[in-house]
């Protein structure tokens, strides 16, 4: 075998680096949700652009320009971030294929969610990157005011990628208990997209509503890092958003760490 | 006639074996009806949020939007209990299923639509009929044949509309196979489309959910005409009566891409 440079022997680090070249096949597939993703970003640029307008310029905290951002910075972590719920590792618990993930001598957990976390990555290059060009062309969106934040909103970006593939995997391991997820997958698919923000800004929730969505780890994968980006949290606000998602990260990877555990020992393949 | 009659009692058998077989198993299809439901408030949400903030977005308030909404949202649920696994089509091509469609001797499309009959779907209806209802009673409406005639009217052109709008991908998927998510831009994002009040749209948009898709019609254009709302500086407020309009021509649209993609569909091999 040839000897690898050091980082590359790591197999976690190869686990990261295989996600991102294994999406990078299908550049097709890429193609079509990029049309996808700017069409739904054009629309909700139009409805998002009127009711901003429509309230006189401002509304709930957001101008036309930050409103913008808010709507083509999300359309381009689309196809980095989980809001269906499903996963590989779904899949391969219902077939029992878990099994074999189990024998190798490597964090079931760890492989999964960094394999997710570099398709994740590599989707900002294809989807990411372009649907922010088209929103800078057709939008007069704001952009990271300076250097410094586009340093920490792109560290919140990641975190923000990462919490979403280890809650799906949480999601996943409750496949060890339960015989059919999908039920499990369809709430979560309802629930965090719509705290995340992928729809409308947290921030135009009435108070209690807004509350509720604080309380989950939705606004860690999207909203946070896009109020970084666009500016719209700067200094203070931005390092406690930054310290809210580290909470959240340490939160649902622990738990990923439980249930895979507990899971293990309920894990029952049958067939031979 | 006795053919037909036979035919059609084929098509009925296999639908009623699928929902036979989905409400057999009872906790995850009550499951799938609450996670159906589910997802439907949460889109009902998204429009609550947006028109509670802004109190009027496009020459419509909450309370107007309500049966733009409702509206479109029941009709394209509709469709979607019809037409909606039409979207498994790239699946079935992969998979080599199709081909075993080519052997029996009834139309491809009538297999793929009886295919599959998602019950859960029917949950999904509750949500717009519920919303299209309150619509109904918080709007003053002036009631009469004519108002009667238009809301029948845009309903089942905007099913009509939606269920072609499906059959349109599933055509177009022969060629895209991989790239099938490409179609989503009109199917779904058609249906986020019939949702808004059209003023909102740049002019892109306009001709392509005016008029290429035609889904403004399913909704926005027939509820503008039924509650006087001004529309799109230049168009007439009578407009929503051309549904049927739209409907033929999302229909003719639908027939020619589905034609085309079959022609052009060569098998995966076996």
């Amino acid at each position: 075998m040839r000897s690898l440079p050091p980082p590359a022997r790591n197999p976690y680090w190869r686990f990261l680096v295989a996600g991102f070249r294994g999406q990078s096949a299908y550049p097709l597939a890429t193609l079509a949700g990029l049309v996808a993703n700017a069409t739904f970003g054009l629309l909700k640029g139009g409805i998002m652009g009127a009711a901003v307008e429509s309230s006189g310029g401002e509304l709930s905290g957001y101008s036309a320009a930050t409103m913008a951002a808010f709507v083509w910075l999300g359309q381009g972590m689309l196809g980095s971030v989980n809001f269906w719920g499903g996963s590989d590792l779904q899949a391969r618990i219902r077939s029992g294929d878990v099994a074999v993930d189990f024998l190798r001598p490597v964090s079931v957990q760890a492989a999964h969610v960094l394999t997710d976390v570099g398709r994740g990555l590599f989707a900002l290059l294809p989807r990411g990157l372009p649907s922010v060009v088209i929103g800078v062309l057709v939008s007069s969106m704001a952009l990271p005011p300076d250097a410094a934040a586009y340093a920490l909103g792109l560290v919140s970006l990641l975190i923000g990628i990462t919490i979403s593939h280890a809650t799906v995997y949480v999601v996943a391991t409750t496949g060890f208990w339960l015989v059919e997820t999908r039920g499990v997958s369809v709430f979560y698919m309802a629930l965090s997209g719509f705290f995340a923000g992928l729809f409308t800004p947290i921030y135009l929730f009435p108070d209690w509503l807004l509350t509720i969505a604080l309380l989950t780890p939705f606004p860690s994968m999207m909203q946070f890092p896009i109020d970084l980006l666009s500016g719209q949290a700067t200094g203070s606000a931005a390092w406690q958003h930054l310290g809210v998602q580290l909470v959240w990260l340490a939160v649902v990877l622990a738990v990923g760490h439980l249930t895979t555990r507990a899971g293990r020992r309920r894990l029952e393949v049958q067939g031979g | 006639m006795a053919d037909l009659r036979r035919n059609l009692l084929a098509y009925r058998t296999v639908l009623a074996s699928r929902a036979r077989s989905q409400a057999s198993h009872r906790a995850s299809f009550r499951m799938d009806l609450v996670g159906a439901v589910l997802i439907g408030l949460i889109e009902f949400a998204e429009v609550w949020v947006l028109y509670t903030a802004a109190d009027e977005i496009g020459g419509f308030t909450l309370a107007q939007v309500l049966l733009v909404f409702g509206l479109s949202d029941l009709a394209f649920s509709l469709a979607d209990l019809v037409a909606g696994h039409c979207d498994n089509l790239p699946v079935y091509v992969r998979a080599g299923t199709l081909d075993v469609f080519f052997l029996r001797p009834q139309p491809v499309l009538a297999q793929l639509i009886t295919s599959d009959l998602s019950l859960r779907r029917l949950a999904r209806c509750l949500v717009g009929a519920t919303a299209f209802t309150v619509g109904l009673v918080l709007n003053d409406i002036d009631w009469s044949a004519a108002t009667i005639g238009l809301l029948v009217l845009a309903l089942v052109c905007g099913f009509v509309i939606f269920a072609a709008q499906f059959v349109t991908a599933a055509g177009l998927q022969f060629f895209l196979v991989n790239g099938a998510e490409m179609t989503n831009a009109f199917v779904y994002g058609g249906r986020y489309a019939a949702t808004q009040p059209a003023t909102v749209w740049p002019r892109a948009l306009l001709v392509v959910f005016g008029a290429i898709f035609p889904v403004a019609f399913a909704a926005y254009l027939p509820v503008s005409t039924l509650l006087g709302v001004p529309g799109v500086a230049g168009l007439p407020t009578w407009l929503g009566w051309c549904a049927p309009i739209a409907a033929l021509w999302a229909v003719v649209v639908a027939g020619l891409c589905w034609r085309w993609g079959l022609r052009h569909y060569r098998g995966a091999g076996g």
